[in-house]
């Protein structure tokens, strides 16, 4: 089925789930990724559970944050 | 890495912010194209702390599909040190996740305030990358 991650077109198998894109995407630090899937951000407890369907669009950021603590 | 170009008005833009948000850390997102950034996102410090910043998921993705539509890319990722100097910090090393991007930092702290830094992750350390303002 295809889907789009970041806005460009991707083949992925039938039945993948967010947790199995990620590892498709060879995402480095899955738990430090942000999701939104069509339009809305998921929780990060649902990627094993939430199952892809053709037509969706994924985007993926990591993490942004940081700071000045233990400088 | 090649030098980051940040237009004057931007600079401003950036300082004034640190200034407004202080003491609280302040962050943000350049985009721009070829090493030239032309536009600033501001982010919400989601920790509202001294001394710890995380954007908003929902700003970040408004930010990104901004930045596609114009057809620029995100250059670089921004933060203030309010009490600081604008170094990485082992916090910011350690969350530095976004690759090929710029960590630009700066300090209101004096001999340099207001200045800002900027620094690529090399296989996980900080190298400085120069900033020129234009």
């Amino acid at each position: 089925m295809t889907i789009t991650i970041n806005a460009e077109a991707t083949e992925i198998p039938d039945d993948t789930s967010v947790t199995e894109l990620l590892k498709l995407h060879e995402v480095k630090m899955p738990e430090m990724v942000s999701i939104e899937l069509n339009g809305e951000i998921l929780e990060r407890d649902k990627y094993e559970s939430t199952q892809l369907s053709n037509g969706d669009s994924v985007e993926l950021l990591y993490f942004m944050g940081g700071g000045a603590i233990g400088i | 890495m090649k030098p980051l170009e940040i237009p004057e008005a931007i600079r401003l833009q950036l300082v004034d912010a640190a200034h407004a948000g202080a003491p609280l850390e302040v962050c943000g997102l350049l985009a721009g194209r070829e090493g030239r950034v032309d536009t600033f996102y501001p982010m919400t410090n989601a920790d509202a702390s001294e001394d710890h910043f995380t954007m908003v998921p929902e700003e970040q993705f408004a930010a990104i599909k901004d930045m596609r539509d114009k057809g620029t890319q995100m250059l670089a990722i921004w933060h203030s040190h309010p009490a600081s100097p604008a170094r990485m910090s082992d916090e910011d090393i350690r969350l530095a996740f976004t690759p090929d991007v710029i960590y630009v930092i700066s300090s209101l702290v004096a001999p340099a305030a207001e200045a800002l830094r900027g620094y690529a992750m090399i296989d996980g350390v900080p190298e400085e990358v120069a900033i020129h303002e234009i």
